[in-house]
């Protein structure tokens, strides 16, 4: 018998990311790389280890091996713990039959027993899919404060936005009283973040009656939310406040990552008070050479700059030839720009060759919209080769 | 590999007074993000050594942060792993081991209980990256008893004391030992590493015990030259050793060059402890030219053929040249450093100015604000 846990967290991480493409083909979206030296799931795990949620199940379905491998025992979070910890859950065959996760409330259904042997009062649920900083443990105090049964994390957006997101409608002391996916004429401005509270019971009758309907597509913000507002039940939200952003697409992607840059960055990874954990690669520091140049930029380890880079992003082991010019970009763990290479408005997966003199993306013309081109893990794009910006290419095999 | 591996953390601390303050000699930083312990242990592990122990003797708190349980090499393991041997003063505080062969002696039950048939002896001042897998071929190819690694090296880079001078024969069969040498030109160096079976060390040791003998290398291995086979393995990687400030600083910048660090780095990887650092960040006016950056830095202004470790921030328009800037250094606006060596916390305040030279670089000692 496990020992009891006063909140345990469920982590869905099952999202294929059909919209970021090429860059999620073999891997899932939480395992797509951001600011250098992250993946996405960093950013909620090393929330909840540094908001002290130590009890922390991932589930897993899309392209789960390089996400397995990556997570671990979950050592670089400090997860690897005897009593707790992180654990990977992925579909399973049971004695009445196995089954894919439907939606993200059928895949909390899914491992309710894993749940249920911490014996939690609280179950929070959260996706890998968003770059933020925010501390569990105080939206818990809060649902504790409220006595709620739900509790949804929500930020104010444009309201000229407000329409692409699951909306709440609150009253004064931030109780929900409606709930509106996506609607066509937005109320307010609260979007819900997909990060929710539930009391354990709760969550537990309202996943054992979902489960049992015929018309369901066992989602939490389509099915379970709007059937627990019918009935009533205290569902508050949780207001945060500072960053937040949901990187579904590879426009998103890659403003998160711009918004690492400048000298007083939208999005800090500095915070010493709240450190994002990694898998760190294994390399000597990078190398500036004599001809290189780096402006407003961050770089990761084991890189040789030898070429000019601007306003980019670059991971680990990242090689920028002579005369390449990178600028705009965002260049994932391994790339390798050759000589008089230029890459704009680019971002760039693992491996990627971009061959000499060859040219990817471009600065938008006037009054153009900006597009980003995206290269495909391993691709290598020949020499004088050409990648039209917003042009997406990778690998077919 | 079936060999236990043995490291002696502290062996040449006097070499380097200013860095060794503080900190054993395993401890001292290097290339930007690694302690030259992280060489010796990282070496072991490529080349499938799965139990090491640790011989410490004082100033050994860095060296226990820096690689805790051993997890970051793999080490960190239920049957074997990474064993810190602290001091065992057996009767007074005072007993305390000064040699290689004291510090075994402190350490023979330890040995004894390991179950590996060899040891690879190695002492952490020196920076290399080595299969220790050809080398114990060698030394079973060859039936010697004792196998030393030995680097060809020029008299003139060698700096420090005791310095071990290994007299070989054209068969690799050592015929004589001898301390600091006074020599010119190309000699053959001891790399403070030698293999031998883990009973025969044990023999050595009890033997030494009983016979009241100081010094593993020049007394016990030179007096048995003659009565068994003790042969130089020639190591022709890259193998430094920090003898030295001057040496250290040397060392460090001679990185800068591409065939120097993949001579070290492209061999197999190197492992250091993990700090969770964010990339480093270049402002909108960085110049960075020749220079290793490591992770966490914040570079405002300019660095010329320089060293970055890791949480370093230069200021805008200060300059950085030819300097060695350690953990969390804190370079002010317009400040001008010039073949400095910084240690951790330096601080140097806006607009100051600071120069050594080449020759004779000048050392921040850690957490002084200039």
């Amino acid at each position: 018998m496990a020992i009891k846990k006063e909140c345990v967290t469920m982590l869905l991480a099952g999202g294929q990311g059909s919209r970021l493409y090429a860059l999620t083909s073999r891997v899932a979206k939480p395992a797509v790389t951001f600011g250098g030296k992250y993946k996405i799931i960093d950013f909620p795990l090393s929330n909840c280890v540094n908001s002290d949620l130590d009890t922390v199940g991932v589930l897993t379905q899309y392209q789960p091996l390089l996400l397995n491998d990556y997570i671990g025992n979950g050592q670089p979070w400090d997860l690897d713990r005897s009593f707790g910890g992180v654990h990977i859950l992925s579909p399973y065959q049971a004695k009445k039959g196995s089954d894919w996760f439907k939606g993200t409330a059928n895949a909390i259904y899914q491992n309710i027993t894993f749940i249920k042997q911490y014996n939690p009062d609280y179950v929070l649920i959260l996706s890998g899919d968003h770059i933020y900083k925010m501390n569990y443990a105080a939206m818990l105090q809060y649902h504790k404060q409220h006595e709620a049964d739900c509790t949804i994390a929500a930020i104010e957006v444009p309201i000229e936005e407000a329409s692409r997101f699951g909306i709440l409608n609150t009253n004064k002391d931030g109780s929900i009283y409606e709930f509106e996916e996506k609607p066509k004429n937005p109320k307010s401005n609260l979007a819900s973040m997909g990060i929710y509270i539930f009391t354990a019971s709760k969550l537990y009758e309202y996943l054992e009656a979902d489960a049992k309907k015929e018309e369901t597509s066992n989602d939490f913000g389509k099915d379970v939310i709007p059937e627990m507002l019918r009935n009533k039940e205290k569902m508050f939200a949780y207001k945060f406040e500072g960053y937040w952003k949901d990187v579904g697409t590879i426009d998103s992607l890659f403003d998160a990552n711009m918004d690492l840059l400048g000298d007083m960055p939208n999005f800090d990874l500095k915070d010493s008070d709240w450190r994002i954990h990694s898998r760190n690669p294994i390399a000597p520091p990078h190398y500036v050479g004599e001809t290189g140049v780096v402006k407003n930029s961050i770089i990761s380890l084991g890189g040789e700059i030898y070429g000019t880079v601007e306003n980019s992003v670059l991971s680990d082991h990242v090689t920028i030839k002579a005369g390449a010019v990178v600028k705009n970009s965002v260049l994932f763990s391994g790339v390798t720009i050759c000589e008089n290479a230029v890459v704009e408005n680019a971002i760039i997966d693992e491996g990627v060759i971009v061959g000499e003199g060859a040219v990817v993306g471009a600065k938008p013309k006037a009054k153009e919209k900006r597009k980003i081109a995206v290269i495909g893990r391993g691709y290598e794009v020949k020499a004088k080769g050409v990648v039209e910006p917003g042009e997406i290419v990778e690998d077919k095999d | 590999m079936n060999a236990l591996g043995i490291i002696f953390s502290n062996i040449h601390d006097n070499n380097v007074p200013e860095l060794t303050m503080n900190r054993t000699i395993g401890a001292i930083p290097f290339a930007g993000r690694y302690r030259l312990i992280d060489f010796t242990l990282s070496s072991m592990v490529n080349s499938g050594i799965t139990h090491v122990g640790c011989i410490t003797k004082r100033n050994y708190r860095s060296l226990i942060d820096h690689v805790g349980s051993g997890k970051e090499w793999d080490l960190a393991r239920k049957n074997g792993g990474f064993v810190l041997l602290p001091p065992f003063g057996e009767k007074d505080a005072n007993s305390l081991y000064s040699t290689r062969l004291e510090a075994l002696k402190t350490v023979l039950g330890f040995i004894n209980r390991c179950t590996e048939t060899y040891v690879v002896l190695s002492d952490t001042n020196s920076v290399y990256n080595i299969d220790f897998n050809q080398m114990l071929q060698f030394h079973v190819d060859s039936q010697a008893a004792i196998t030393m690694l030995y680097v060809e090296k020029d008299m003139k880079d060698i700096s420090g004391r005791n310095n071990v001078m290994l007299k070989i024969d054209s068969d690799s069969n050592i015929k004589e030992i001898t301390v600091d040498p006074k020599v010119d030109g190309k000699v053959n160096i001891y790399g403070n590493i030698t293999i031998m079976r883990k009973d025969l060390l044990v023999s050595l040791v009890s033997d030494a015990i009983a016979h009241g003998v100081q010094h593993l290398v020049e007394e016990t291995i030179g007096q048995h030259l003659n009565a068994m086979k003790v042969v130089g393995y020639k190591h022709n990687g890259y193998f430094e050793e920090i003898s030295s400030l001057q040496r250290f600083y040397n060392v460090n910048l001679a990185l800068l060059d591409k065939d120097t660090r993949d001579s070290l780095f492209g061999v197999a990887e190197v492992y250091t402890k993990i700090k969770d650092s964010a990339p480093t960040e270049y402002g909108e006016n960085a110049v960075v030219k020749n220079s290793l950056v490591s992770d966490g830095c914040i570079i405002e202004g300019e660095v010329y053929n320089s060293i970055i470790f890791r949480g370093v921030k230069v200021g805008r328009g200060a300059v950085v040249r030819d300097s060695i800037l350690m953990k969390n250094t804190s370079i002010g606006d317009y400040a001008s450093v010039t073949s400095v060596i910084t240690d951790k916390n330096v601080n140097i305040r806006d607009r100051r100015v600071l120069a050594g030279c080449k020759e004779l670089p000048f050392y921040l000692r850690k957490d002084l604000t200039v």
